[in-house]
């Protein structure tokens, strides 16, 4: 057992330690060394995560308890680590996608100095560290430490190419609105402590524990981790930094969209489950929430030419699914989305690197088309990824969605009506980014043409890899319907979700219908993704008219100006005021006006240092004199 | 008291070094002659005759007093002879550079 602890404890310190070699030795390491100490340890946590899995899956969950990291007075908050089955599939997502991604960055970035390279992947392998504390932390403190962490890593790598500052204000973007979440996130940790005196989880969801919370509480805590979510997993109102997110280097991307750090919010909620099962009003404004975000992102991506924009669009757009999932209770749902998103989203972000990559760092789809013959593996494992992410039977994407669409028809047809009209959009500017990209009549410049190649083995080897889990990813979850007990991700995950489980009550929906809602998302899908084939296949630039409503889809709907004016110029304005007013006029005033007032004070005392020794011996004896008086008759 | 504030007065009022000093040791001597005079008087007193040196202490102050006086005439007077040196004359209004 202390064996399978000291390997726990390896899963994150592992990228922890690949991130200082890296970091400290970015002077001497030469970029194939960096690169490879980079990919290596996040393998071998990998193989380690691998067998944590095995070991939970065998004999039940593994907490390994390591030091007290907090100790004041009646609170008490160890530094231990805990496996349940929910954190090894998202350990090993993690890990999976992200070890992928770094052997795809060796390629993608061979370009950088090595100094630069080595910085990427010390930045890159502490995002992995981070991450995989967030989700093997045993309570809300260590977790935090990793929620920050993410935050900070994001906003290192988002703006990796500091020389841009358009692209540091992303960054900065990115940050501050996940500094909105972590506030949230941690006042509900300051309100679980004090109800409950510990953030432990397998403390703090105990029947006892909730005896405890009165459901005032339950909502209140519920509702501030859920703002946590919000910021981290982009959702309305605090989305606007991921696609702004796009300024970092594409595998980035892929790393913070696909495996990891949007998928925070969603593990939190997943791990919360009992209160959110509690909590029905904040579970009315996680589905009111999610839905309001899919449709909203899906419909910007519609109209966007950017091919990293229409991703990062359909990543809020299936977060949103996701929350969905969490907001219907259906937490099984919830995790498998992440996991089989994690597999095609991060595709599409590898295959759009390899596409910008081949272009010559272009990302306007307007200038790109008929990329089909010239990049053969990309464009194969392109096309897998858009049919799994539209939900095409029988990839992988078809059978998350479709368990989140059957959830959601079960607590209402409203929420499956607008989820099957997202569907129909995600599915319509996923092939409308495909034929634009790689169908029709190459549109770029001639230059740009002779350069067109396939990119490198590191970078198509992964794309392969990925293609391969988005195709058999699906499988791990068959719906009941049709095949019984093959729904093997929802066994394994049965445990953590039992005292949710118990508390929702059994539900189940006949076969039948089922069937039909399966067939209707399908044909729905296949019917977007034929039109949009049609309509893109044989674009040329500029005959795509816009309506006024089109205008406000490509202009993203002005959400980024609406904040602009109402958030972004008061503050400036207040700031402004505090600046002019109270700073400089009050504080400093009553700074300066001390000062002054002390000068001249001592200025006229001064005078009383006459040098006449007589005079300071009768000051002493008055002095004297008047103590004498004191002590004597007051 | 007298003695002492004559000690007083004469350091307020004289200008000459020697004069002063020589009032300091006018004080001096009073609070002596005060500390023997009350050793005196309480000695009879009955916590003087619970505690065996009661009587003694203001006596050996007194002898205390007189080694530190006669140690600081000693400094004393050499600090006045350089100021004779140095300045011609003893005159304490006459050192008034120390100041502001």
């Amino acid at each position: 057992m202390s064996n399978m602890k000291l390997l726990i404890l390896l899963i994150p310190v592992l990228p922890l330690i690949g991130f200082m070699i890296t970091g400290l030795g970015r002077n001497v390491l030469s970029k194939s060394l960096s690169g490879f100490i980079g990919s290596v340890v996040v393998l071998a946590s990998l193989v380690i995560s691998f067998m944590a899995f095995l070991q939970v899956r065998e004999s039940g969950s593994i907490l390994a308890t390591y030091f007290d990291f907090i100790n004041i007075h009646n609170l008490h908050i160890a530094f231990d680590f805990f496996i349940d089955p929910l954190t090894s599939i998202f350990l090993l997502v993690i890990t999976g996608v992200g070890f992928l991604i770094h052997v795809y960055s060796i390629g993608y970035m061979h370009e950088e100095s090595s100094k630069d390279f080595s910085k990427y992947f010390s930045f890159l392998n502490l995002f992995v560290f981070s991450m995989l504390l967030l989700v093997i932390a045993n309570n809300f403190a260590v977790m935090y430490i990793g929620w920050e962490g993410v935050g900070l890593c994001s906003y290192l790598l988002i703006g990796y190419w500091f020389k841009n500052p358009e692209y540091t204000s992303a960054g900065k973007k990115a940050f501050v609105m996940n500094r909105i979440g972590d506030f949230g996130f941690l006042l509900a940790v300051f309100w679980v402590i004090s109800r409950l005196g510990t953030t432990s989880f397998s403390e703090v969801f105990t029947a006892e524990s909730l005896a405890k919370l009165s459901q005032s509480d339950i909502t209140g805590i519920t509702l501030l981790l859920f703002l946590g979510a919000t910021a981290k997993s982009a959702q309305l109102p605090l989305y606007t930094w991921l696609p702004d997110a796009m300024a970092g280097p594409t595998p980035v991307s892929a790393l913070i969209h696909a495996a990891t750090m949007v998928t925070a919010g969603v593990y939190l909620i997943a791990r919360s489950n009992v209160w959110y099962t509690m909590a029905p009003f904040t579970q009315g404004v996680i589905a009111v929430v999610s839905i309001a975000t899919m449709l909203l992102a899906a419909s910007i991506a519609l109209k966007q030419n950017d091919i990293k924009k229409v991703l990062a669009y359909s990543t809020v757009s299936q977060l949103g699914y996701m929350f969905l999932a969490l907001s219907v209770g259906a937490y099984t749902a919830a995790v498998f989305h992440v996991m089989t998103h994690a597999f095609f989203k991060a595709l599409l972000f590898l295959g759009a690197g390899s596409v910008i990559h081949a272009m010559g760092g272009e990302q306007d789809m307007q200038g790109m088309g008929g990329l089909k013959s010239r990049l053969k593996i990309t464009h194969i494992t392109m096309l897998i990824a858009c049919l799994a992410i539209a939900g095409i039977p029988p990839l992988s994407g078809f059978f998350s969605k479709d368990e989140i669409l059957s959830a959601s028809f079960m607590k209402s047809p409203m929420l499956w009506g607008l989820g099957v009209f997202g569907a129909l959009l995600t599915a319509f500017y996923m092939f409308r980014l495909y034929a634009m990209t790689f169908l029709g009549k190459f549109r770029g410049s001639s230059e740009q043409e002779a350069n067109l190649h396939e990119s490198p083995l590191s970078m198509t080897l992964p794309l392969l890899v990925l293609a391969g889990l988005s195709i058999v990813g699906g499988f791990i979850g068959i719906p009941e319907a049709i095949m019984s007990g093959a729904h093997q991700l929802g066994d394994f995950l049965a445990p953590v979700f039992a005292p949710s489980a118990k508390l929702m009550g059994p539900h189940t929906v006949s076969h039948n219908t089922e069937y039909i809602l399966m067939a209707v998302s399908a044909i729905v899908a296949i019917a977007a993704m034929i039109v949009a084939w049609n309509k893109f296949s044989k674009y040329t630039i500029g005959n795509e008219k816009d309506s006024a409503f089109g205008t406000v889809l490509r202009n993203k709907w002005y959400v980024d100006e609406f904040y602009e004016k109402i958030i972004v110029q008061p503050l400036k304005s207040i700031s402004r005021f505090f600046n002019n007013t109270i700073d400089i006029k009050g504080i400093d005033g009553v700074v300066n006006g001390v000062g002054s007032v002390v000068q001249y004070a001592s200025r006229q005392l001064r005078y009383l240092q006459s040098g006449q020794i007589g005079g300071y011996v009768l000051l002493m004896v008055l002095g004297f004199i008047a103590l004498l008086i004191i002590q004597l008759f007051l | 008291m007298i003695l002492f504030t004559i000690g007083v007065v004469g350091v307020l009022i004289r200008r000459n070094a020697i004069i002063v000093f020589m009032c300091i040791e006018l004080m001096l001597n009073s609070v002596n002659l005060l500390l023997v005079a009350f050793s005196k008087m309480h000695a009879l007193s009955p916590v003087a005759k619970a505690s065996p040196t009661f009587a003694s202490d203001a006596q050996v102050f007194v002898f205390f007093i007189m080694v530190v006086a006669a140690a600081e005439v000693t400094v004393g007077l050499a600090l006045i002879v350089m100021l004779y040196r140095n300045t011609h004359s003893v005159d304490v209004n006459f050192l008034n550079r120390l100041k502001y």
